[in-house]
């Protein structure tokens, strides 16, 4: 096998070192015994335990664990059953302007869904007084609205590459509707809707944007309070907070990731 | 061409079969009762005609096959029988019973798709128990069962296996197990073979007729490849377009195709073109175009005197040799060796002939020495009998 160039190895590393240095510097100063968020001032962990002290702090960490659980799960059925519609309905009427739609909010700014949602709750509450009040709730139908979107691409993209037949023989085989969905379209489409699931759940963990739109007083996300304390001057626990962060997403990630790739190595023996 | 049509035709080309063996053949006994009748069925996508009003009967007990190109329309008549698509037109009846309207599920048939469709999240034990699962049958009768099936097929220590550690080969017996365990009326095959590679599909070919045999169950199978359609079947129906082309048992489609479309399709074959010279009976006599010989053959179906035609003849059929052959009631013309191609167990000869024709010769390399015989630019005799020769319309 032919070497890769120097050239090319260089134009990588400056590539990862651009995507990477900054985590990493955040990283390497949540374990900063200095007060200073820039001066080295040797090794400590005081940070981390500065965090569990923080009551602010954890009240966010639990509120947006909640959001993020009760929005990734509702958007996993949700979005499950849109990509069911979508690619095993057959052909029906309006089926390309859906099969957009759905898509669109993977490419809507942020700014923009979080703005529409929160008119949405400004006038809902007008007209029928609910929701009484803008907090958790609130932010859970956002995140549950346009994560439900990452879902749906994932479960459809699942079913497009899914063997027919495999549904029909099970119908063959004397299964009803109902029971051939049970049998054999869940369980194989299971680890898209698990991907589905830990994507719906770091992007809610993540999101500050429409979360700060939708939110109301007193109900504040990890984002939203990291984003607040960072414009009173980076602190360590602000550094040790990310680093946790990033570690919580990076197993969602891998996790799905991995999910994904296993279904890959399963189907592809079909093929042989 | 309908199927009552042909079915006619052959009973007038073998008068003999018609009175003795009526158990091998039940297509040709008007006494019999059909078990799959095929109604004029239609299918049409939008402005595509996919199934174009076809009749059809078929026999308990038969190994039919259905035998077309890519898009002729036999998947779409086999998911018919099976019930993934609605017709537009006409009824289906299995043993007497419309199933036109019945669901997949409440049909008393059961399909091999061409991609096997094994599950590959249950192992070979759950696949195969599957159809006997949604039946709702005690557990101990399907666990009997399925062992039974297992033994039949010859798997019987893969049955906690998963499909992804099978081979293609074992990936079909599974396939072929789940289908045959709901003990259907029809089972329905998709290509059953086209998956597996060429050894395999030989060793194949014989276990699925022997299992045929054994069950007694009535398989109608799709496939595209003619050596496979030649192999399995009782009777081939040979589609083109929508529409069956020919009806008969593998010997006739082969030795008496009704038209060039099915003489082409099964090997090959030369096509001279000729003109009808006159008729009596059953038989028929043709000019060729050129060298004007005339050929005297088998032809049911009335053609005017002076019509043009087309004689065909198979190349495992005809004579090659050196010296001019003198045998009675032989056709024979001359030519030159333009190319040749050794096979081991035989040869295949193209010759230009005198009036500039390209005739193919296989011939069977009987002595070690014989293919060495001929060589490139020889003069050579080619000869066949005439009875041999076949009439075709276009």
């Amino acid at each position: 096998m032919k070497r890769p160039s120097t050239f090319l190895y260089s134009v990588l590393s400056f590539g990862f070192a651009f995507l990477y240095i900054p985590i990493f510097v955040v990283m390497t100063y949540s374990f900063n015994d200095s007060r200073l968020a820039t001066v080295w001032g040797g090794f400590s962990t005081r940070w981390y335990s500065a965090l569990l002290d923080n009551d602010q702090i954890l009240d966010a960490a639990l509120l947006s664990l909640q959001v993020a659980l009760i929005s990734a799960t509702v958007a996993t059925v949700l979005g499950t059953l849109a990509g069911l519609a979508l690619n095993r309905m057959g052909k029906f009427r309006g089926r390309t302007v859906f099969t957009g739609m759905i898509a669109a909010p993977l490419v809507m700014p942020e700014v923009i869904t979080g703005l529409s949602l929160l008119l949405l709750f400004v006038s809902l509450q007008e007209l029928t007084g609910w929701p009484a009040s803008r907090g958790a709730n609130t932010i859970t139908i956002a995140h549950i609205t346009f994560s439900m979107a990452y879902v749906a691409v994932i479960v459809q993209s699942r079913l497009a590459g899914m063997d027919n037949s495999l549904e029909e023989a099970a119908m063959d085989l004397g299964g009803r509707p109902f029971a051939v969905t049970r049998d054999i379209t869940l369980p194989l489409i299971a680890p898209a809707m698990a991907s589905g699931w830990l994507l719906a759940f770091t992007l809610s963990l993540d999101d500050l944007v429409i979360a700060s739109f939708t939110s109301g007083a007193g109900a504040s996300t990890l984002p939203m309070v990291i984003f607040s304390k960072v414009k009173l001057g980076v602190t360590p626990e602000v550094n040790a907070l990310a680093t946790l962060v990033i570690a919580l997403v990076a197993i969602g990630v891998a996790v799905a990731g991995w999910l994904m790739f296993r279904q890959q190595r399963l189907d592809s023996p079909a093929a042989k | 061409m309908t199927a009552q049509d042909t079915s006619k035709d052959q009973k007038d080309r073998e008068p003999a079969s018609q009175n003795g063996a009526c158990n091998d053949a039940p297509w040709l006994d008007p006494a019999q009762q059909p078990f799959i009748e095929i109604q004029s069925l239609t299918k049409r996508f939008g402005d595509f005609t996919a199934v174009d009003d076809i009749n059809l009967k078929i026999y308990r007990g038969e190994l039919f096959t259905i035998l077309g190109g890519s898009g002729c329309g036999k998947s779409t008549l086999l998911r018919m029988l099976a019930g993934f698509e609605k017709p537009t037109q006409g009824r289906i009846l299995i043993d007497g019973v419309d199933i036109t309207d019945l669901a997949p599920y409440d049909r008393p048939v059961n399909m091999m798709f061409q991609s096997y469709a094994v599950f590959p999240h249950m192992t070979v034990e759950q696949n195969i128990a599957y159809g006997l699962k949604k039946e709702k049958l005690p557990a101990a009768e399907i666990k009997q069962r399925v062992t039974a099936m297992l033994e039949l097929v010859q798997l019987p220590e893969l049955a906690k296996r998963k499909p992804d550690q099978l081979s293609g080969g074992q990936l079909q017996r599974v396939a072929l197990a789940r289908a045959l365990i709901k003990r259907p009326k029809v089972l329905l095959l998709d290509e059953p073979l086209a998956a597996l590679d060429k050894k395999l599909r030989e060793q194949t070919q014989f276990e699925l007729m022997n299992l045929q045999d054994q069950l007694g169950i009535t398989f109608v199978v799709v496939t595209h490849d003619q050596e496979e359609a030649m192999t399995l079947a009782t009777r081939i129906a040979v589609m083109n377009a929508g529409n069956f082309v020919q009806i008969g048992s593998p010997s006739e489609v082969y030795e008496f195709p009704l038209n060039h479309f099915v003489a082409d399709f099964f090997g090959s074959i030369n096509i001279f073109d000729a003109t009808v010279h006159s008729r009596e009976g059953e038989h028929i006599t043709v000019t060729l175009e050129g060298s004007g010989t005339q050929i005297r053959t088998r032809h049911a179906q009335p053609l005017a005197s002076g019509s043009a035609c087309m004689v065909g003849i198979r190349p495992e059929k005809l004579l090659i040799s050196k010296e001019r052959p003198t045998l009675e009631g032989h056709t024979v013309t001359s030519g030159v060796v333009e190319e040749l191609a050794y096979y081991g167990n035989r040869s295949i000869y193209r010759v230009r002939s005198e009036n500039g024709r390209l005739i193919q010769v296989s011939a069977q390399n009987y002595q070690r020495s014989a293919a060495l015989l001929l060589e490139w630019d020889d003069e050579v005799f080619i000869s066949w009998e005439s009875s041999c020769s076949v009439v075709l319309t276009e």
